[in-house]
């Protein structure tokens, strides 16, 4: 009898009920794309930020400790020390290799520039687009282009492989007069010249744009010391500090064994700066902290934001259930006074009622989970340009969240329907 | 033996006074009907012994219970168990059939059962329109199912409230032989009407104005 009536409700007040379950359908949606975007951003938001370049150098160790003791950053302080070209490939074979999506190396030299007034000008040999090989069989594309995307090139990137070629910054090409296609003449520390070739000018919007970039080799090659890097850029995934990372990063020493896995084990920056360092020979790797704290601050306000959608989706169902309901508890105010009047209890009527709007919640929320799923890809889509992950946990969170809203929802309608006398309705009081 | 014994019984809503010291017994298998004109009380006194109200001072005695102390609750229980209730707008719920409306009443007081709810609509001639919606049923025939939810649970009083008030001549005569058979049965009627045609089979009437029980018959 209780299904009966209750199915007689859902049939015969379709209507009313297809409003309360298209209102959880909307919520649900929502949730469900919300939830699915903020479980599945991490890794996304972290791959659009990487296009803002590095967040670690490494540097060798001497540098590094006058980069500490004085407090300097960048050229200012020239290592007396170099790192070895051919350990750069280790980068890619530590624990978290999969989260390293580029590195480049940097050989820094001050050069004369023949015919200019200037008396040096820093020169930076790089990768551009390198393609490696690594032993343990992987092939991996990386180099400075990818980090440095916001680059605006006139001409062309320079090429690895072509020894002699370089990118002048704007700066230094307007006040020589130089542009793509025109040759100048260099002169190393070490009494070497070369003639370069200008392939690309560009414009940094910052102090690299009074630099010249060619081929790590060249630049090598001009100061004598081949096979020799100077600093290291690594761009990698990583996961926004909490306090362990604190910890580790003040002091390792101070975690526990377990700690020291679990931190070891997560992409904190801290973690791989450390397993960074076990691969390259007197090699120091630090965050650049700026980026990395960004990073993580982004990261945490784009899921805060997306909560926020969540709950106040939520919220807009529960207030739209709960007007719903207490509409078609007015409207069956005589029914439930005369349910009441033959000899049902308040608890007998209120699991009537709430079973009927659980019903069409969750046949809404059934429909609602489907379309958030297809919002999800959308917004993945429209936004980072790729699919996202359904996540396992989504359904149970939003299968709590429909029945806690419809429940919320439900509150004043519950309300009216434990006030109503039998007397009072049935006689049109 | 009373079934039924109002003493002292008031009932005030604010400053208005709609029953006053109205004192009243119904013995068992008696038919008494409350007569008088709008305003009188008698929906009052009415909600009052069908326990969907309380007196504001007095004491009703229904069965043996004082009805006036119980919990709404306990009310409830009462009412669902003693009194069986027609209405004079008959409120059948419109999304069941005639049949599922006697059953509803079977499903709050114990368990549904067809045979016995198909056995009350014969009881008021309308096992043949067992399966239809209300929409689908004149006046007269809903009032009939209503009758028929009000006796499924044998209760110890039936208490109907202008029982006739919407239903044509035909039907309304109808309903009264049901209720004269009823009460040939042993059942207990309380019958509130302004109809002195329907007054006219009680054994008793008591007649009330301005809250007060103006003469007794």
């Amino acid at each position: 009898m209780f299904w009966r009536m209750v199915a007689g409700t859902l049939f015969r007040q379709s209507r009313k009920m297809l409003l309360i379950a298209l209102t959880i359908a909307l919520g649900a949606s929502l949730a469900t794309a919300m939830l699915n975007v903020m479980l599945g951003v991490g890794e996304k938001v972290n791959r659009e930020l990487k296009t803002f370049g590095a967040n670690i150098t490494i540097v060798p160790r001497d540098a590094s400790l006058i980069q500490d003791l004085y407090e300097v950053e960048g050229d200012e302080a020239l290592p007396v020390s170099y790192l070895q070209e051919s350990e750069l490939g280790s980068i890619k074979t530590i624990f978290w290799a999969h989260n390293i999506v580029d590195f480049a190396p940097y050989f820094t030299t001050t050069v004369q520039v023949d015919g200019q007034n200037d008396s040096s000008i820093s020169l930076t040999g790089t990768w551009f687009s390198q393609h490696l090989s690594l032993p343990t069989g992987e092939e991996v594309d990386t180099g400075m282009r990818n980090l440095r995307s916001w680059w605006e090139v006139t001409g062309a990137w320079a090429d690895d492989a072509q020894d002699g070629s370089a990118m002048l910054g704007a700066v230094v090409a307007e006040r020589w007069g130089l542009a793509v296609g025109d040759t100048f003449t260099v002169s190393g520390t070490e009494g070497r010249s070369r003639e370069l070739t200008v392939v690309g000018i560009f414009s940094a919007g910052s102090d690299e744009d009074e630099r010249i970039f060619v081929p790590l080799a060249t630049a090598q090659d001009l100061a004598d010391k081949t096979g020799l890097v100077s600093s290291i850029e690594v761009s990698a995934l990583t996961t926004p500090d909490n306090e362990l990372a604190q910890r580790a990063a003040q002091n390792i020493k101070a975690l526990s064994q377990q700690e020291y896995e679990t931190w070891y084990c997560t992409a904190y920056v801290s973690a791989i700066c450390y397993q960074l360092d076990e691969v390259i020979t007197d090699g120091a790797a630090r965050p650049v902290r700026q980026v990395a704290q960004s990073e993580g601050a982004i990261l945490e306000k784009t899921q805060l934001l997306m909560l926020l959608i969540t709950i106040l989706s939520l919220v807009g169902a529960a207030l739209g259930i709960s007007n719903l309901v207490t509409a078609s508890v007015m409207e069956r105010g005589r029914e439930i006074g005369l349910l009441k009047a033959i000899g049902a209890y308040d608890g007998a009527v209120l699991r009537l009622v709430l079973a009927e709007i659980l019903i069409a919640c969750v046949l809404g929320g059934i429909v609602g989970y489907f379309a958030g799923l297809g919002f999800a890809q959308i917004i993945a889509q429209t936004v980072f340009s790729s699919d996202i992950e359904i996540n396992s946990l989504v359904p149970p969170i939003v299968a709590v969240l429909v029945v806690l809203v419809t429940l919320a929802g439900s509150v004043p309608s519950i309300r009216l329907l434990l006030s109503l006398h039998p007397a009072e309705v049935l006689h049109g009081r | 033996m009373n079934i039924l014994e109002l003493k002292d019984v008031s009932r005030a809503f604010g400053a208005v006074k709609a029953l006053q010291d109205v004192d009243l017994t119904v013995g068992q298998g008696e038919w008494l009907a409350i007569m008088g004109p709008s305003g009188s009380g008698k929906t009052t006194m009415m909600n009052i012994i069908g326990c969907m109200d309380k007196p504001t001072t007095g004491s009703v005695i229904l069965d043996g219970v004082d009805i006036s102390k119980e919990s709404s609750k306990s009310l409830t229980t009462i009412r669902r168990d003693k009194i069986g209730l027609i209405f004079q707008q008959f409120h059948l719920v419109n999304y069941l059939t005639a049949l599922e409306n006697v059953m509803v009443a079977q499903y709050y007081h114990s368990l549904p059962d067809q045979e016995e709810a198909l056995e009350a609509l014969e009881r008021v001639g309308l096992s043949h329109r067992a399966r239809h919606l209300p929409s689908q049923l004149s006046g007269g025939e809903q009032q009939r199912v209503c009758i028929a939810r009000a006796l499924i649970n044998h209760p110890s009083l039936i208490l109907a409230d202008e029982p006739t008030g919407n239903l044509d001549e035909a039907n309304e005569v109808m309903v009264l032989d049901i209720f004269k058979q009823l009460h040939s049965e042993g059942s207990t009627l309380i019958v509130v009407t302004h109809d002195p045609e329907v007054a006219e089979d009680a054994q008793k009437t008591v007649v009330l104005e301005h809250g007060r029980i103006s003469s007794k018959r």
